[in-house]
């Protein structure tokens, strides 16, 4: 029989040993009566000889070997019986337990998705991600620098580069925009990932003048050519050019985005891409080769980095080479933020577990002449320990099951609400390693609740408790449960100051300018008529007559193109010098560079400070001109003023200053103070040299201002843009106060969370008080009834009582300011904006915090001071 | 008057039983009355840990159990040995014979042998 064979048929079990027993005192009785024995005492004697046969059951119980698991069984049993006979106090531990663990698992489990679980990429330990690196920024590739990396590195391998190429399907089916990826050869070899029907670029296809191929998604495959595999071979038109289909990827490809198509970034012929100093958004992936180290990889590629930047010094002096773990680069900043709110999840969870802790405390106090009955009929102590600690564990269990449902419900929600982007949330799932977790968490958090109850529950002298009949309370207990008190109180406090805190960074960021008039402002990005690239007149003719078309838009007052959206998560940094000449390397300084139409000040709102900005008389050969922001103005000229001055911009030459306009936050509402780089700078759209039209044609926004709600004027926009040739489409459209109120999301998300967590610890911290005092007081009830009949009056029991409250929790605040001030300083560095130290913050949440809990004492304060002096005094 | 009773020395309780038990099936009230008898008394086995001691041998697969009737019509529990049990009686005895030798030996040692 096996052991749980054995623990199956206990009952069976027990009655053939009780029959056993039986027939052996029967025999031996019937025995002795043959020899004479009167059937009394025959029987009396087999009992003797046999001994108390409880005793010889336990003996053979323990001889069976499962007795540890029979006594477990049993303590659960036991423990699931008196919850079930104090229906409030389980539903109060539960629920206070399931919001505690609930929470914890939910947060685990994006943490688990985003950040524990490897990439769904085979051998996701050996990619790589690379960037080229100077001291103040992390650019992407050259594409140059790739090719040379890639053929001179000898511990990666294969390497492989992408960059984003989006642009208009229009044959086979209607004409849509669709994002893509332009990508070199390898790049699926890169990834690990085979096709799901037809092959990879081969490496002779990925060079300019090879005939053009396209690989294109699983959505692509199933809305232009229903899934049919004869789509392979098949033609199709992209921005004009017709492409042959040799590949479908299979869905779901996290490190790629949600591209649709895919193209050979080799047959990409633009000036840009033979441009050592140009970095069009190059990013480059990497496997390691097998036996080469992380270290080792970067060792090289670090010397890569430095022979370039010899070989090549005006593009790439002080640049180098580094590499990191994909899977690292993609989670990128999220990762603070969500081990920031597990920290904040666990503080409610540790909360919750106190608040058990202390009720359970004093239902062992009320138990005690229970367990001292126990002691007294043979009862170990740790046996005893044993049988408190499995009630813990079936009170955290089932919390825990509760926890993991409402985790299961919550979790979708809290992905749905992450502002912007999560990274890899479609992994986010709960998986054997949540429910680990939470099995985990749950019988940790039993441990933490139930040790103070169940180590101090048999310690008492056992005769003191028997006789006592546990009505004293003992000085120890009264003092545990004080620093219950004080544990929740100061937990309570470091949350509540760091949603405090938060609140104010809120505040206050919301109230900064953001230097465009974000009020019915509408953007949208705009794919133009593929056709019209070919040529750069046509391109800027193609331009000129989409901007009159939008003007003319009812509900549409000004409207203007720019390559550049204010406060977008884009930039394009450019080299300048107030030199008249070509500057010495180390004289540039960087600037934001964007190209714009006559109309962008009037459309966004950016006030003109000193000169004129650009207009129609601006245009290609014309004197080259520039707007430079208040902060350029400032680093490059001081005081003086620099309209009329000259400006050498990179790539585009010298250039006179016309005006200063406004600064715009482009980095952010919160992060502009502290960006490295912002000096802004623009040009006219219409003075684009040729060789870089076709990049800034690819990357063109409007910005218009609207005289309706602006998201009304879309339609009409909309279908103005579609055009004649209806191979034009407006995509990602937004509000100017979407994209602004985007750059704080992160601060609101957090404020949110901390303010939910810090209701929630501070109603936790409540009840526990409330429940505390109540206890308390109720066994000081013959003492106030001493006092009153002394002749306290009733305003003093209650002064008593608050006063005991207010020493609690006074203690408890000293203790967690320690820990708030702590919490602010990582909140500071984690999220920008926050200021850590802020004592008007401190005050007012912890002013907060013992407001509520006075009157969370004021209930059993009153109680106590209610009662019939003689009643209690016959309690005694 | 009796002789005596001895104790059992410590682990000879499992041998004495299993040594019953290889003779046939048997009870557990059998067992005790076996052992008196052919002990002539000398030896008591305590009732009280004779049960926990089947059970243990139980447990561990030296003994296999079966409810049969007695002669007088009753239920009981038949204990017999399992072809392991079998070994552990061999190799028991055998050490147990070896240490009474030895204990022989040393006790039938001519005094002052040792000079």
């Amino acid at each position: 029989m096996t052991w749980w064979q054995r623990l199956w048929r206990r009952k069976k079990m027990e009655e053939q040993l009780e029959k056993e027993l039986r027939f052996h005192l029967d025999q031996h009785a019937s025995d002795l009566i043959a020899g004479g024995h009167d059937p009394n005492e025959a029987t009396r004697q087999a009992r003797l000889a046999l001994g108390g046969p409880e005793q010889v059951k336990e003996k053979c119980r323990d001889a069976r070997g499962t007795r540890w698991l029979e006594d477990l069984v049993q303590d659960a049993r036991y423990a699931v019986r008196t919850l079930r006979q104090q229906p409030g106090f389980a539903a109060i531990a539960l629920l206070t337990l399931a919001l505690g663990s609930g929470a914890t698992t939910a947060m685990f489990t994006v943490i688990n998705g985003v950040l524990l679980k490897p990439l769904a990429y085979p051998q996701p330990e050996r990619l790589l991600s690379l960037h080229e690196q100077d001291d103040a920024t992390e650019w992407p590739f050259s594409y140059l620098d790739f090719v040379d990396c890639e053929s001179e590195s000898r511990s990666l391998a294969p390497v492989a580069a992408f960059r984003n190429g989006g642009g208009t399907v229009s044959e086979p089916g209607e004409p849509e925009y669709v994002s893509g990826r332009q990508i070199s050869s390898e790049l699926f070899s890169v990834l690990g990932v085979s096709l799901l029907r037809g092959r990879a670029f081969l490496p002779e296809e990925d060079r300019p003048g090879a005939s053009p191929v396209v690989i294109i998604s699983y959505r692509l495959w199933q809305n232009r050519y229903g899934g049919d595999s004869g789509a392979i071979g098949q033609p199709l038109v992209f921005n004009g050019k017709s492409y042959t289909i040799v590949g479908i990827v299979p869905s779901g490809q996290q490190a790629l985005g949600d591209a649709d198509l895919f193209t050979a970034l080799g047959q990409n012929t633009e000036p840009i891409m033979q441009n050592r100093g140009m970095h069009p958004g190059i990013r480059v992936l990497a496997r390691l080769r097998p036996g080469v180290t992380i270290p080792q990889a970067q060792a090289e590629l670090g010397l890569i980095g430095r022979q370039l930047a010899e070989r090549y010094p005006e593009s790439n002096q002080g640049h180098t080479i580094t590499a990191e773990l994909l899977q690292q680069q993609l989670v990128g900043d999220v990762r603070s933020t969500l081990w920031l709110l597990l920290g904040a999840v666990s503080v409610v969870l540790l909360i919750a577990c106190v608040n058990v802790a202390s009720l359970l405390l004093a239902r062992s106090i009320s138990r005690e002449r229970e367990l001292a009955m126990r002691v007294a009929l043979g009862a170990g102590r740790g046996r005893l320990v044993r049988q408190c600690l499995t009630e813990s564990a079936v009170l955290a269990l089932s919390g825990g099951v509760l926890g993991v449902l409402l985790a299961a419900i919550g979790v979708r929600p809290f992905v749905t609400f992450w502002p912007g982007n999560l990274p890899r949330a479609e992994e986010i799932h709960l998986d054997w390693r949540v429910l680990l977790f939470a099995l985990a968490a749950s019988l940790l958090s039993g441990l933490l609740f139930g040790l103070a109850p169940a180590l101090r529950a048999p310690s008492q002298e056992l005769e003191q408790s028997l006789r006592a009949g546990g009505r004293t309370v003992v000085g120890s207990s009264r003092r545990l449960h004080g620093s219950f008190v004080m544990c929740e109180i100061a937990l309570a406090v470091v949350l509540l100051v760091a949603a405090g805190l938060l609140g104010r960074t809120l505040l206050r960021l919301s109230s900064l300018d953001p230097g465009v008039d974000m009020h019915n402002l509408l953007t949208a990005r705009v794919a133009i008529s593929p056709g019209v690239l070919a040529s750069p007149a046509a391109t800027r003719a193609a331009w000129r007559d989409l901007l009159s078309r939008i003007s003319s838009v009812p509900g549409i007052r000004s409207a203007a193109i720019t390559d550049l959206i204010p406060m977008d998560s884009d930039e394009n940094l450019i080299g300048y010098s107030t030199t008249a000449a070509t500057p010495p390397a180390n004289q540039i300084s960087l600037s934001l560079l964007t190209s714009v139409s006559p109309d962008y000040l009037k459309a966004t709102g950016i006030p003109l400070r000193r000169g004129r900005f650009f207009d129609e008389q601006d245009r290609i050969g014309s004197e080259l001109v520039v707007v430079i922001d208040e902060m350029l103005a400032q680093r490059a000229f001081g005081g003086r003023d620099p309209v009329g001055s000259q400006l050498w911009v990179q790539f585009l030459g010298p250039a006179k200053i016309i005006g200063v306009v406004g600064h715009v936050r482009h980095w952010g509402l919160d992060s502009d103070d502290q960006a490295k780089i912002r000096e802004q700078m623009y040009f006219p759209f219409a003075q684009c040299p040729d060789q870089f039209l076709r990049l800034a044609s690819s990357a063109v926004s409007l910005v218009m201002r609207t005289t309706v709600t602006p998201l009304n004027a879309v339609e009409a926009a909309r279908r103005e843009v579609r055009g004649a040739t209806r191979d034009q489409a407006l995509y990602d459209v937004r509000t100017m106060e979407q994209i602004v109120g985007g750059t704080l999301a992160r601060q609101r998300f957090l404020l949110l969370l901390f303010g939910v967590f810090s209701a929630l610890a501070l109603l936790l911290a409540c009840i526990g008080i409330y429940g505390v005092l109540a206890y308390l007081a109720r066994q000081r009830v013959p003492e106030f009834g001493v006092r009153m009949a002394l002749g306290a009056r009733s305003r003093d029991v209650m002064y008593l009582v608050l006063r005991q409250s207010l020493s609690m929790i006074l203690v408890g605040v000293g203790l967690g300011v320690g820990g708030a001030l702590a919490a602010g300083r990582l909140l500071g560095r984690l999220v920008s904006g926050v200021r850590s130290m802020e004592p008007l913050t401190f005050t007012a949440m912890i002013f907060l915090l013992v407001v509520a809990a006075l009157f969370a004492s004021f209930l059993p304060a009153r109680r106590a001071s209610r009662m019939d002096p003689v009643s209690a005094l016959r309690q005694e | 008057m009796t002789a005596p009773k001895s104790d059992l020395p410590q682990g000879t309780l499992d041998l004495l039983i299993l040594k019953v038990i290889a003779r046939g099936p048997v009870h557990g009230y059998a067992i005790a009355q076996r052992l008196e008898q052919v002990s002539r008394g000398v030896v008591q086995v305590p009732e009280g840990s004779l049960y926990p001691a089947l059970h243990r041998l139980e447990n561990r697969d030296f003994l296999a159990a079966d409810w049969k009737e007695t002669e007088t019509g009753r239920e009981a529990k038949f204990y017999r040995l399992t072809r392991k049990g079998r070994k552990q009686l061999e190799t028991e005895a055998a050490s147990w014979q070896r240490l009474i030798d030895a204990i022989g030996l040393i006790l039938g040692m001519a005094d002052g042998g040792a000079q």
